[in-house]
Parts: structure tokens; sequence; C-alpha cells
């Protein structure tokens, strides 16, 4: 086990900067996401922690040693890419065995190593086929059996479950965590899903233009955004964003309810909500509307949980509220978070 | 009814596979009884078949292999071939390699331009080729055709081979160096066993051109004990006008046939060979 970290990391490809001063830090055992939109650098910042891409600028740290210049080999490092890179040409055995054989791990011993991880990931009966005679989530497995095998003190992931079905990726991204836990290696887990992120992450790390901008515990990022744009990144619908004077007021759609709902009856905020559409969801109502901002009317959405019954419906003028405890204020120009404002 | 009329269907396709096999195998056919025909049998004017009206004979056989510096031709095309083959995958595999992954964007017009050279034809390059290879005092040698035959069989080679490199994700090769192996372990364990049906057609191609080529042959060669078969066996049985017809078909067939036979086992491998680095090259 290892601690993870980078000083000022940079990378550049020609014009483009895909990883622009990041400076990290994973915790022993840590199961760390990284989390941003496609483009926005997290791939290339976990290849440039395996060793696959040689950093413009910066350091990279595993266990405290700088590893830069140092080949992936030597980097005691395990990775499931996202298209789990299975050798076509080997059995499950020898896919799982290989990093094996470069160590020089004697036949018995592989054999037993082999055994052990399998049986962990339910797989011991796949050991002869071949990777295109097994399903998505077979493969997913037979990837991270692969990296269980070598020991490793760090895992790196890049988006291993964007290749099975969503009901597939449910349980296999609880079966992901689980392991992890179990064997407790520090894990720098790569995705563009916040649900995957918010589920399995100790703490996220996200990243939009090659920087990070906000790390924190899925809990600190949802309720305490660092600025506009982790505010509307994470979050389904997004938070809505008002525009008030030099600043944004920013309150989740969830805590935007009609007057009279929430329990609590003072430091309560009030808008004029004309709604336009309402989407009936089921578990919830999604209610379309407007609020008045400073330059005009913004498109604001609340998310009502079908416990709230209130009738609403389109067209119709209503007074909705929102917590002033619930309410994040960031600056215009800059998008990052203030102080609370006068509203 | 119906299965009369698959049943005819079936008879009609056979028949028509028969028929295009009896016609791409008819001159080895023609060649293969021929070699055994007394010359009496073959020049009857106007009254030629291709059953025998005599008994057969050995006795081109005998003249092409006791008479002639056949196996002299042979032993020489042999040892060519294999010295060309391994040179041409020892300068072709890694520059492939390179090409396809290592120089970026670049690597895709290098390598359009080595395929340019390919396209320059031996009967405009054999004469600057023939004062190369009296400067380094090789001519009249077979080591001057194992020196010039790369130079029509590398950049063929390096630019079938690049399409299959291509065709190989990246991801593979990161994985075996994540995996602990070096770029070369893991282009060695990897990838090349990937690319097993392009390094085939490799060989084969290069063998193949090897036995065929004549211009080179021809040109760079004289002495009889160092000829190719290409250049040996016509110069040979052809004496003046006068035509040996039946050893010189032997000779062509013996070496043909072995090669075919072999040819056939790597069949389903040169197709995909050929075909998969044109497709994704």
């Amino acid at each position: 086990m290892a601690v993870v970290e980078t000083r000022g990391l940079k990378k550049q490809f020609g014009e483009v900067k895909a990883v622009d001063g990041v400076d990290l830090s994973s915790k022993e055992g840590e199961f760390l996401v990284l989390l941003g939109p496609s483009g926005c650098g997290k791939t290339t910042l976990l290849r440039l922690i395996a060793g696959l891409e040689q950093p413009t600028a910066g350091e990279v740290l595993i266990g405290g040693q700088v590893v830069n210049g140092l080949p992936p080999r030597a980097r005691k490092i395990a990775m499931v890419f996202q298209s789990y890179a299975l050798y076509p040409h080997m059995t499950v055995f020898n896919n799982i065995a290989f990093s094996l054989k470069a160590q020089g791990v004697d036949k018995a011993a592989r054999q037993e190593k082999v055994e052990w991880a399998t049986s962990i990931l339910g797989i011991d009966k796949l050991l002869q086929r071949r990777p295109r005679q097994l399903s998505g989530g077979e493969r997913q497995r037979v990837a991270l059996a692969r990296c269980l095998v070598r020991e490793p003190t760090v895992f790196l992931l890049d988006e291993p479950l964007s290749n099975l079905d969503a009901q597939l990726r449910a349980s296999a991204r609880d079966e992901l965590q689980q392991l992890q836990q179990r064997i407790g290696i520090t894990t720098i887990y790569v995705t563009h899903d916040q649900v995957e992120a918010m589920g399995m992450g100790d703490r996220i790390a996200v990243m939009y233009q090659g920087q990070i901008r906000q790390l924190g515990t899925p809990r600190e990022i949802y309720d305490e955004p660092g600025d506009t744009f982790v505010a509307t990144f994470l979050g389904s619908p997004p938070m809505n964003l008002v525009e008030r004077d030099t600043h944004l007021i920013g309150f989740r759609p969830e805590h935007f309810l009609p007057k009279g709902v929430p329990e609590v009856q003072d430091n309560l905020v009030t808008f004029s909500f004309p709604v336009t559409r309402v989407e009936y969801l089921g578990a919830d109502r999604l209610v379309y509307g407007v609020v008045a901002g400073t330059s005009g009317d913004t498109k604001t959405m609340a998310r009502l949980p079908s416990t709230v019954t209130v009738p609403i419906e389109p067209g119709g003028d209503y007074e909705f509220v929102v917590p002033a405890k619930e309410l994040k204020f960031f600056d215009r120009d800059t998008g990052l978070r203030t102080g609370p404002k006068p509203l | 009814m119906a299965s009369l009329k698959r049943r005819a269907k079936r008879i009609a396709f056979y028949g028509a596979v028969a028929a295009f096999c009896f016609f791409a195998a008819s001159p080895f056919l023609f060649m293969l009884t021929t070699m055994f025909r007394q010359d009496r049998d073959l020049y009857r004017v106007g009254k030629d078949s291709l059953f025998f009206k005599l008994p057969p004979t050995l006795d081109h056989l005998r003249l092409l292999f006791f008479d002639t510096n056949y196996t002299t031709y042979l032993q020489n095309s042999f040892f060519i071939g294999v010295l060309v083959v391994v040179i041409t995958l020892i300068i072709a595999i890694p520059a492939a390699y390179s090409l396809a992954r290592l120089t970026g964007r670049w690597g895709e017009q290098a390598g359009i331009l080595v395929f340019l050279v390919y396209l320059v034809p031996p009967t405009l390059l054999f004469i600057p080729l023939f004062q190369v290879v009296v400067k380094l005092g090789l001519n009249n040698t077979l080591w001057s055709l194992v020196l010039v035959y790369p130079t029509i069989t590398i950049p063929f080679c390096t630019w079938l081979l690049m399409g299959f490199f291509k065709s190989i994700p990246r991801d593979l090769e990161e994985q075996a160096m994540v995996d602990g192996y070096s770029r070369i372990t893991a282009f060695l364990r990897v990838v090349m066993p990937l690319s097993l049906s392009g390094v085939i057609a490799v060989v084969v191609f290069t063998f193949a051109l090897t036995l065929h080529e004549f211009i080179y042959a021809l040109t760079f060669v004289s002495a009889s004990d160092q000829r190719t078969i290409s250049v040996g066996v016509p110069t040979e049985l052809i004496r003046g006008d006068v035509f040996f017809w039946q050893s010189l078909l032997a000779a062509a067939v013996i070496v043909a046939i072995p090669v075919a036979i072999v040819y056939s086992f790597f069949l389903d491998r040169l197709v995909a060979g050929f075909t998969g680095g044109a497709v994704k090259g």
C-alpha cells in the first residue's frame, strides 16, 4: 500500500494543456475518484501516474518516492484499462498469470495465486476460456483479477465499468467497492459518471480543463461546491444558479419546494416561480420554470419527491421557498464560492 | 420439388467450383504429364493431347538432375530465399513497428514514402544497382542478390506490417508494460503473436519473390554455379532454338508443388495477412 502524490504535474500535447498543474495527494488505502467531463484530463493524469506518459513538468510520487522516469513496470502499480486490454491470444489463466511470469514467479506459485484471485472474483470456472468467449462482466473481472495477483501498491482504474450495461454496472460497482475495502489498496478511479463517483469514492477530485477544481468527500463536493463548475457538474438535475448583482445564488432543485411544504417555517427565502412544464417521473416530479434574476429570467428547476402532493400545473404562478442555509453564493465573474451575501 | 431444386443448385455450384479448379490446375496437370512423355509422344504435330500414347519415361528428369546444374540452382535459390527472408524480417519488423507507433503523424507519411520506393521498377534500378554491386565486389556471387533483393522486399513488407501493428490496440502493449514488461518484451510477447498472419504473409511474399525474380538474377550473376532457378533453368534448358520442354516443365513443377503445399497450410493466415494489412493500413 502506498500514497500517491503529484506535485505541480503538467502535461502538454502540442498546444493543448491536458493536465495543467495538478497537486493531488491520496491517503493510505483510500478510494480516490477522478471525476470530470470527457477531455478534462483525468485519463491523462492517470496515465502520468502509471508512467505511460511522461510529464511536461512536475513530479509523481508513489510511496514517497519520485517515480518520474521510472517505466510503468517499476512503479508497482496495476491498471485496468477502459477496454480491459485482455490479451486475445491467451487464455484467462495466462492473462492473469502473465504479470507473474514477468516477476519470475514459479509455476506452482503462479497457479496458487491465479486460483486465489479468481476465486475472490468468482471466475475460477473460466480459466481455460479466451477473452472473446467472455461476456462484458466476465472480462471486467478477469481484468481485475489480473491486477489483484500482482499485489500492487496502487490500483489505477480507467472507467472500468463504462462498457457494462446499466444493470450489471450497479452490481459491479458494489462488488468493486467491497473488493477495494477488503484488500485495502490505494485506488485511483477515473470516471465521468457522477453516480459512480458519489457512490464509490472516499474522496472525489473534480477535474475540469486539466485542473482539479475541488477535492473532497462526496458530501463536501455535493453540499459545499467550491465553484459553479462543480455545483452544476454534480447533481441531476444540476444546481440552479440565479444572478443577483455581482454574485450568483445557487440552490439544489430538491431544496426548492412549494411554500408550506418544508416543516420548518423560519429562515426560508421565497421566490416567485412561474411554472412552464411539469415532468412526472414516478419517484419525483420535475418542475420547470423561471426565477427572476438581475439580468433577466433564469431557467430554474425544482425536484419534488412523490410525497409532496401539492398540485402544480404548467402556466401557474407559485411561490417556492429555499431554506436560507441551502443557498450557496458564487462570484459572478470568477465563479468561485463566496460567503453569504444579502439577497 | 423444393429439394430437387436445391439439389440442382448444389450440383451447379459444385460443378462450377470443379470447373474452376480444373481451369486453375490445368497448367500444372499439363506440366506433370508432359515431364514424363517421350519426345516422339510429345512432338506429334496436330495430334497433341494430354494422354500418353507411348509409355512414360524418366529420361528428362535424369537429364535435369544429372546433366545440368539443377541441384545447385535449387540450393542457391533456397540459400538466397532464406537469407533474404531473415534480413527482411529483421529490418521490416522494427521499421514497421516504429512507423506505426512511435513517430506520430509522421509515421503515416513516412510509411507511404517507403511504399513508393517499392513502386520503382527493377528495370530502372538494375543499372545503378549493378554499379553498387560491382563497387562492393559482389558481382557474380549469390551475395549480390542477397544484398539487392531486400531493396524490393523491405519497403513492401514494412508497409504491410505497419497496417498490422496499427490494428493492434495500444492498450494491449501498455497493459503488458504495466504488467511488468519492457516495451521490447511487450512487443515480442503481445504484439508479435497477434501479428503472426502479417509475418507469414511477409515470409511467403519474400520467399516467392526470390524464387521468381529474373532481372537482377540475370544481370548480376553469370557464373553457372552461382545462378538461381529462375535464370539457371532457362539458360541451360533452352539451347539456341531447342527447348527441352519436358525437363523445363519438370524443373518448374519440382519447385512449384512443394511451395504450393507449404503455402496451403498457411492459406487462411495468408489471406488474413494481405487483407488485414490492406484494410487497416
